[in-house]
């Protein structure tokens, strides 16, 4: 069975259908007329060969060549590429199923940052009167490990929201390289939590070695195939319009695999894309297109997610403002073409501008989690743990993160009014009118252990004091006392002798011996 | 056999059960005798009044308050239990005045007049009848003479007055100045409740103390008690 999800009834839409049309005629027409730039010499010989227009073009040092895709191209290549995608696991149990058509949310990790947030609770002493004193929690920003990694899957595994796992933060050990990092990264993810692993690659020499270890560890390349418990994220787009060389090279590698593929889209409404509406979304739409037509050119019926990361500027520093109104719109413009072209969709929401855990990252959070779900995204990169946009993971705001979800999956749930319950309800109402003191309470209590009554906030303190980020802190400290389910001994034995670059000390059964 | 009945007893307190048709926590109890049905089996079987109210029915209550404080039972436990409780007070009663085994107090509970509301009135009431009070809830928008009557006659160990508004917690004060009025102040502890009302003002108007919840007034009511004892 696979995980459930959320299903919206009723998907929240901003654009008429007069609108996507509009959008998606403005992207086919980009895609002509200027057309992309392509950095990368197969792809362009891809589109070449198919019928586009392709020409070479002076850019520097690096050859490129434009590249004007004709619209039947990609109405081949939408009609070529699944409707419903399967994201495998190593519990079969966390299998995710998604229906381009069908608005059924997973809610995901990720993104890759570059800092940790570590949290301790020191305590103050009040300077009118030392007898007062309160614990004031502490947030220490360090460089991501691969230990850091393995706690934060481990975490994941146990959230009961998260339904699929994105790696969180980037490995920066000292003996982490370019030629090992990705081998390690998901190995530290696949051994900690039974979810799908979702990543992207550092480096293309990596990539047989990672699809290897998924072969040993799904128990062989058709189980693999049955049960691609891996999929990847690729940013072959550099926006506006250009197919970046490496990245559109994994890209390509990765289709020919016919493993499970997001194409991802990441422009900036202001910088690197128009900072209208219109702009933006014409853009991205064509760029995610042309990766959608390249997918199926290179390799028809390789499994493609619309993927989109669409951002508006920050007028302040032109960085990015994930936690604007904005990029909410945007991210629920896309999921409504990823509907119209029938295609599962990757979006984002939860992103924050916010730098540590605080009110302003809960206000940003939960304001995109609630829209952009409720637009039913298929994929929703919501970003658990996530701060100061991209940059910055604290385990602790994962936590606090999962509390926000299950209130919002409660939301979602379906009305829950029938003939039954009316016929029930009548009957009570008349048996409680008749009583001298006319309260209902005696009836909460059928229901009050059956999961039909929301549970309190999980984190609220007694009485006036907010002791939300201990309470989560105590809970994160749970969940890593609890245990995950590690890929078997025999398994991880024949992945250490098997492939190569895999640190000795992620192999837990060595340590233990050790111990 | 009597032991069973009142374990029995004791153990339907804990699920909250007052009749047969109630389900209970732990398990469907549908269809076993409840509370209501095992005191009277009980007073069939001639078991000493004492037992049922100490070893069943009190006994009960102390482990529902224990799973309360644990934060095992959540406020619908407690009053369901309270309720079986209160529903077996009323079948023993009759025999508890014959026999003059008494009460753990005498309780009058009023909301004040101008004020109709009553929910957390009536969840005092039931909590302390579940507690061995004995409960005269005179309901809601009660003239002040009529609590002063029932004061009078009645003769309460304890007052309790409700009054969600602020434009009627000020009759709490007339009440108690009635009451000194009427000679009848020292013979009645006034215990005052309601979202209007504080500690502070418990003390503005001399009233004997002001109560939280339902669970506090029986804590309030038991200290007093004891004291007096």
């Amino acid at each position: 069975m696979p995980r459930e999800g959320i299903l919206i009834d009723a998907p929240y839409e901003r654009m008429t259908k007069e609108q996507i049309m509009q959008i998606h005629q403005a992207a086919i027409e980009i895609l002509n007329d200027p057309g992309l730039i392509s950095f990368n010499r197969e792809a362009a010989e891809l589109f070449h060969s198919s019928g586009a227009e392709v020409t070479s073009v002076a850019s520097g040092a690096h050859p490129c060549w434009l590249v004007k895709i004709p619209e039947k191209l990609v109405l081949h290549a939408l009609d070529s590429a699944p409707k419903t995608v399967k994201l495998g696991a190593r519990n079969p149990d966390n299998t995710l199923i998604m229906q381009g058509e069908e608005p059924r949310v997973y809610f995901i990790s990720g993104s890759e940052t570059n800092i940790w947030l570590d949290v301790d609770f020191p305590t103050y002493v009040k300077k009118s009167d030392p007898s007062a004193e309160i614990q004031v929690p502490e947030f220490h920003p360090r460089r991501g490990t691969v230990a850091d990694l393995c706690q934060s899957a481990h975490v994941c595994e146990h959230l009961e929201t998260l339904d699929g796992y994105i790696r969180t933060v980037n490995i920066q050990d000292k003996d982490i390289t370019e030629d090992n990092k990705d081998v390690n990264k998901f190995f530290a993810s696949l051994n900690n939590t039974t979810k799908h692993v979702m990543s992207g690659l550092t480096s293309l020499k990596q990539l047989d070695n990672v699809v290897n270890m998924a072969k040993l560890i799904a128990g062989g390349e058709e189980q693999l195939k049955e049960n691609p418990i891996i999929s990847f994220i690729t940013c072959l787009v550099k926006s506006p319009l250009q197919f970046v060389e490496d990245t559109t090279q994994t890209f390509i590698e990765i289709c020919k695999k016919g493993l499970p593929v997001v194409v991802s889209s990441s422009p900036q409404a202001g910088s690197t894309a128009p900072i209208k509406e219109a702009g933006i979304m014409a853009q991205i739409n064509a760029e995610v297109l042309a990766g959608i037509t390249l997918s199926q050119l290179v390799n028809k019926g390789t499994p493609v997610i619309y993927g989109s990361v669409p951002v508006r500027a920050r007028m302040d520093t032109l960085g990015d403002s994930y936690g604007s109104v904005e990029t909410s719109q945007y991210n629920v413009d896309c999921v409504q073409l990823a509907r119209f072209y029938k295609l599962p969709n990757y979006s984002t929401s939860g992103v924050c501008d916010a730098k540590m855990p605080g009110q302003q990252a809960s206000i940003e959070r939960l304001f995109s989690d609630i829209l952009v779900t409720l637009s039913g995204p298929q994929y929703l990169h919501c970003a658990y743990g996530l701060l100061d946009c991209n940059s910055v993971f604290c385990l602790l705001q994962a936590v606090l993160d999962d509390a926000h979800f299950q209130m919002i999956k409660f939301f979602l749930r379906p009305p829950r009014i029938s003939e039954t319950e009316i016929t029930e309800t009548l009957k009570q109402i008349r048996e409680v009118v008749a009583t001298p003191q006319k309260l209902y309470i005696r009836y909460i209590r059928p229901v009050m252990r059956s999961g039909e009554i929301s549970a309190p906030y999980p984190f609220e303190g007694d009485g006036e004091t907010d002791n939300v980020f201990a309470l989560a802190y105590a809970r994160m400290n749970q969940l890593l006392a609890q245990p995950v389910e590690h890929i078997d001994p025999a398994t991880t034995n024949r992945i250490f002798q098997e492939i190569p670059g895999i640190l000795s000390r992620l192999n837990i059964y060595e340590e233990r011996r050790e111990q | 056999m009597s032991e069973d009945v009142v374990a029995l007893l004791k153990e339907n307190v804990i699920q909250g059960r007052k009749t047969q048709d109630d389900e209970g926590i732990d398990e469907d109890l549908s269809g076993t005798p409840g509370v209501m049905e095992l005191t009277r089996s009980a007073l069939e079987q001639n078991i000493a009044l004492e037992a049922i109210i100490t070893q069943g029915l009190t006994a009960g209550m102390q482990v529902v308050g224990e799973r309360f404080s644990a934060k095992e039972y959540f406020i619908p436990d407690m009053l369901a239990s309270a309720e079986a409780v209160g529903a077996a007070m009323d079948i023993l009663k009759p025999l508890l005045e014959a026999s003059n085994v008494e009460t753990k107090g005498k309780f009058a509970i009023a909301t004040v007049k101008g004020d109709i509301h009553d929910i957390g009135k009536n969840i005092v009431a039931i909590l302390l009848r579940g507690a061995g009070y004995e409960v005269n809830d005179l309901g809601t928008d009660v003239p002040t003479e009529r609590i002063v009557e029932v004061v009078r006659e009645y003769e309460p160990d304890f007052l309790g007055l409700s009054a969600l508004l602020t434009t009627t917690m000020v009759v709490m004060g007339e009440i108690i100045e009635a009451l000194k009025e009427n000679g009848l102040r020292d013979k009645v502890k006034v215990l005052i409740g309601g979202a209007a009302v504080s500690d502070e003002y418990a003390q503005e108007i001399g009233a004997d103390a002001y109560c939280v919840d339902g669970f506090h007034a029986i804590n309030v009511l038991d200290a007093f008690q004891e004291a007096k004892a």
